[in-house]
């Protein structure tokens, strides 16, 4: 299999998958810091509307995003036909189903990640930073370049690298576009060739890619440490933007909002209307279906969060390298595709549970069915499995802010280690955890293949509902449950940004 | 703050394990159990069955390299009686894994013809679907098409839609092929294609709607996506052509069910399965998603109707899983991406 791989497709895919990754990086990076900075620093028309709405995309599942995106712009899109209607049929016009639609799309889609981290990072730095290195005569250019960004570099580059993982493990969106990239291949051997264990040697090569990010994450936060006074002070004075400027700001956030969220979301609505104009759109079992997703998803922000938090409080309690890695490995799971995690949780738990059955067996007498495999308890076990990453990172970075100083004076103050944590560290990561557990919760709200493969008997969810008709291209039919998927990842997304926009 | 963290992390950990044991509850009844990953255009014919048998469905849906997985990791102690899934592939992958049981049903195969069911017993087609060339009327005629072979004429340069060889069905059709012609001959009709530098679209739906804009003049999909949107629109620009019915007929494949190899309920499963093979359910599944029934009782439904009757490739229809990893192979090689 490997032979025929290498001989064939092994190194254009490989290529292609760091081509991606590279891409992903930068346009996430770049937009998000950029927003993040635009909203954060200066003051133009829409701004505080702006400032919560740029979070949004982050309740769209990427793939929804893709497929509208590419309806957009394709050959047969409004767009196109538009051009050639102007420019007649015989323009040559560029295919939206390459390198750099895909880029575009998961750039859209992953940029809240950076950006929300970085309007945090720029937000906590506080006037005083800023306003020290303009007193040193500095532009505001200048002091962004030289204090604000290197500041606010642990923040950022923990954002970039939860894009690229999730560039990395995305299945959706390359399918939809037909870029060619590892995770593909792993669903072509898997289910073209019926190879699992070439399917799985394939993941784990994936993995040595999602090493090598964790490896550069780290020497690109490099050994800076930055923390925060303990009192941050009065916020940033924005500067006013006039005249072109704040022109060139309104549209640059009203272009990146309408191709990333307005266009998506009517899509869908248009899709809602055709699906309700035939008479009645009850979808059956949709409540139900929504209040497993709410139940998932806060299970499994909740756990999530709190192992997020045991491992890097351990990391900053015994700063030993094996703790430190010990935290960063567990994050991995993020940039491994779903379908692997989903199968990667199911083996070992089927022999756990065969073995408690048959245990049951011999106690009781009788046969036992399997109680763990295709369990809620096993569906939030992938979850977490699958987003550690997203709360290790947040919180990792909101922590790591906090002077070490302060740890010390609480400690020969004499408080205990957990009163140094829920009385000092928690206030002071409060919207930290808040975005931790947010994150999570809306990423399982979106996740499909786990929740497939685990879930028990009639725990049907949204994500299951859109996926039953997405699968047959009734896409009419799954806009529904689609919007619905949207407007439960909306509202914890507004709380938290409500939240951490609250002055302390 | 931690000690609010610490309830609610109990209060959920609770609930979920309510619903882990509200999950899996003791049958009361009658019943058999489904895995299936197909999921549209049943559920009528699954409540037609618990009215006349009185027997309980449970469905489980899911992707079908998973719910294989699920079903293996399960093993003698699977809930599954029975397994419902698309592509030929996928059934022969199926009974070759060990997890389909062998079974002697007159009434199957009195229902089935046997080039739609598995020559060893354990799966049955049970609806047929057609993947055949699709044409834009009014930029090309009927006259200008034969065969799936032909399509690598270098008069479609340029103006040639296919789906990756990553989806199923390709892989399917090329296996059928392989048996047909053989690995030489097929991989030089692939070659055919590629040279014609074909669109790849991901989506038979939008392979037809790029058809119509066009973005190129022919394609091959499924017919009864075709049918979807002329149920809707019959004024859409975008045409049925029966491939190859002057030499080996039109490819097509099936979705179809086997008996799980360690269900509880056989007697159920095949009742159930020799049900959804009955004109009643083939009925069913003809209306509601456009597909041939198997069983030749049943009628077509009227939009599929109207292109007429055709020519099905009778190749026994598990060569598409025999010849499905050197399918993949061969479009590897013949840089068909």
């Amino acid at each position: 299999m490997w032979g025929h791989l290498w001989r064939t497709q092994l190194v254009e895919l490989t290529l292609n998958t760091l081509a991606l990754l590279a891409g992903v990086g930068l346009g996430t990076f770049a937009l998000g810091t950029a927003l993040g900075w635009l909203v954060t620093s200066y003051e133009f028309p829409g701004r505080r509307l702006f400032e919560w709405a740029l979070v949004l995309p982050l309740a769209l599942p990427a793939y929804v995003i893709g497929f509208a995106v590419l309806g957009l712009l394709d050959y047969a899109g409004p767009l196109q036909s538009a051009l050639r209607s102007y420019l007649g049929p015989g323009a040559v016009l560029p295919n939206p189903r390459a390198y750099w639609g895909v880029v575009l799309v998961m750039t859209l889609v992953f940029y809240p990640y950076v950006y929300l981290l970085a309007r945090t990072a720029f937000r906590e730095q506080g006037a005083a930073t800023l306003e020290t290195a303009r007193v040193l005569g500095r532009s505001r250019w200048q002091a962004f370049c030289q204090v604000s960004l290197p500041m606010a570099r642990p923040s950022l580059v923990a954002g970039t690298s939860l894009a690229m993982m999730e560039a990395l493990a995305d299945f959706g969106t390359v399918a939809t576009f037909g870029y060619r990239t590892l995770t593909e291949a792993i669903y072509r051997v898997w289910y073209g060739m019926f190879d699992r264990i070439a399917a799985t040697q394939l993941a784990s090569f994936l993995l040595l890619f999602a090493l090598v990010l964790l490896v550069l994450e780290r020497s690109l936060r490099g050994r800076a440490r930055f923390v925060q006074s303990q009192r941050r002070g009065l916020d940033v004075q924005r500067a006013p933007l006039t005249g072109w400027s704040a022109a060139g700001a309104v549209v640059g956030c009203l272009a990146v909002l309408a191709a990333a969220f307005v266009a998506p979301v009517s899509r869908l609505l248009l899709w809602a209307r055709d699906a309700t104009a035939g008479g009645t759109a009850a979808v059956p079992g949709f409540g139900a279906a929504l209040a497993n997703t709410v139940l998932l998803a806060s299970a499994a922000a909740v756990v999530t969060g709190a192992l997020g938090l045991t491992l890097v409080y351990a990391a900053r309690l015994q700063p030993a390298a094996v703790v430190r890695v010990t935290a960063r490995l567990a994050g991995m799971g993020y940039a491994v595709p779903g379908s692997v995690i989903a199968v990667g949780v199911l083996l070992p738990l089927a022999r756990l549970d065969h073995g408690l059955a048959a245990l049951g067996e011999r106690i009781l007498g009788h046969p036992v069915g399997l109680a763990l495999t295709g369990s809620a308890a096993a569906l939030v076990f992938a979850y977490t499995v699958r987003f550690l990453a997203v709360s290790l990172q947040t919180l990792d970075a909101s922590l790591l802010k906090i002077p070490p100083t302060l740890d010390d004076a609480a400690r020969s103050l004499g408080a205990s280690i957990g009163s140094t944590l829920t009385r000092i560290h928690l206030p002071l990561m409060r919207s930290g955890v808040f975005t931790a557990l947010v994150l999570v919760f809306v990423e399982t709200v979106k996740e499909m293949p786990a929740t497939l493969l685990l879930r028990p008997f009639g725990l049907d969810t949204l994500a299951v509902e859109v996926w039953a008709r997405t699968a047959e291209s009734q896409w009419t039919e799954a806009s529904i449950p689609a919007l619905a998927i949207v407007a439960a990842g909306l509202l914890p997304v507004f709380l938290a940004i409500r939240f951490s926009s609250r002055p302390r | 703050m931690r000690t609010s963290l610490i309830g609610s992390v109990v209060v959920l950990l609770v609930a979920v394990l309510a619903l882990t044991l509200a999950g899996p509850a003791p049958a009361q009844g009658p019943e058999v159990v489904v895995y299936s990953a197909r999921h549209y255009g049943q559920e009528a014919a699954f409540e037609a069955f618990t009215r006349k048998t009185g027997i309980t469905v449970k469905v489980l849906t899911g992707q079908t390299g998973e719910l294989f997985e699920r079903l293996k990791a399960e093993g003698e102690r699977t809930p599954a009686d029975v397994l419902l899934t698309v592509d030929a592939g996928n059934l022969w992958n199926a009974g070759k894994a060990g997890l389909l049981a062998k079974i002697d049903s007159p009434e199957l195969t009195s229902n089935i013809p046997a080039y739609l069911r598995d020559p060893d017993q354990r799966w049955f087609g049970l609806t047929v679907r057609a993947r055949t060339i699709m044409y834009n009327s009014k930029k090309v005629t009927p006259a200008e098409l034969s065969t799936y072979e032909a399509l690598g004429d270098p008069k479609w340069k340029g103006r040639l839609c296919l789906r990756t060889s990553s989806y199923i069905y390709n892989q399917s059709m090329l296996g059928t092929m392989i048996r047909r012609y053989g690995e030489p001959k097929t991989e030089e009709i692939v070659k055919g294609w590629v040279a014609n530098q074909p669109v790849l679209i991901n989506g038979d739906t939008k392979i037809l709607e790029a058809i119509a804009a066009g973005q190129c003049d022919v394609g091959l999909t499924n017919h009864y996506y075709l049918a979807r949107i002329v149920a809707k629109d019959a004024a859409f620009p975008v045409t049925l052509y029966w491939a190859n019915q002057a030499t080996t007929g039109t490819h097509i494949n099936v979705s179809g069910a086997g008996v799980t190899a360690h269900g509880k309920n056989r007697a159920n499963a095949i009742k159930f399965i020799e049900f959804l093979s009955s004109p009643e359910a083939q009925q069913m599944f003809a209306d509601l998603a456009f597909e041939y029934p198997v069983n030749t009782q049943a009628a077509v439904n009227p939009v599929v109707a109207r292109w007429g009757k055709f020519k099905q490739d009778d190749v026994n229809i598990a060569a598409a899983g025999e010849f499905q990893a050197a399918a993949v192979k061969l479009a590897d090689r013949a840089g068909y991406k």
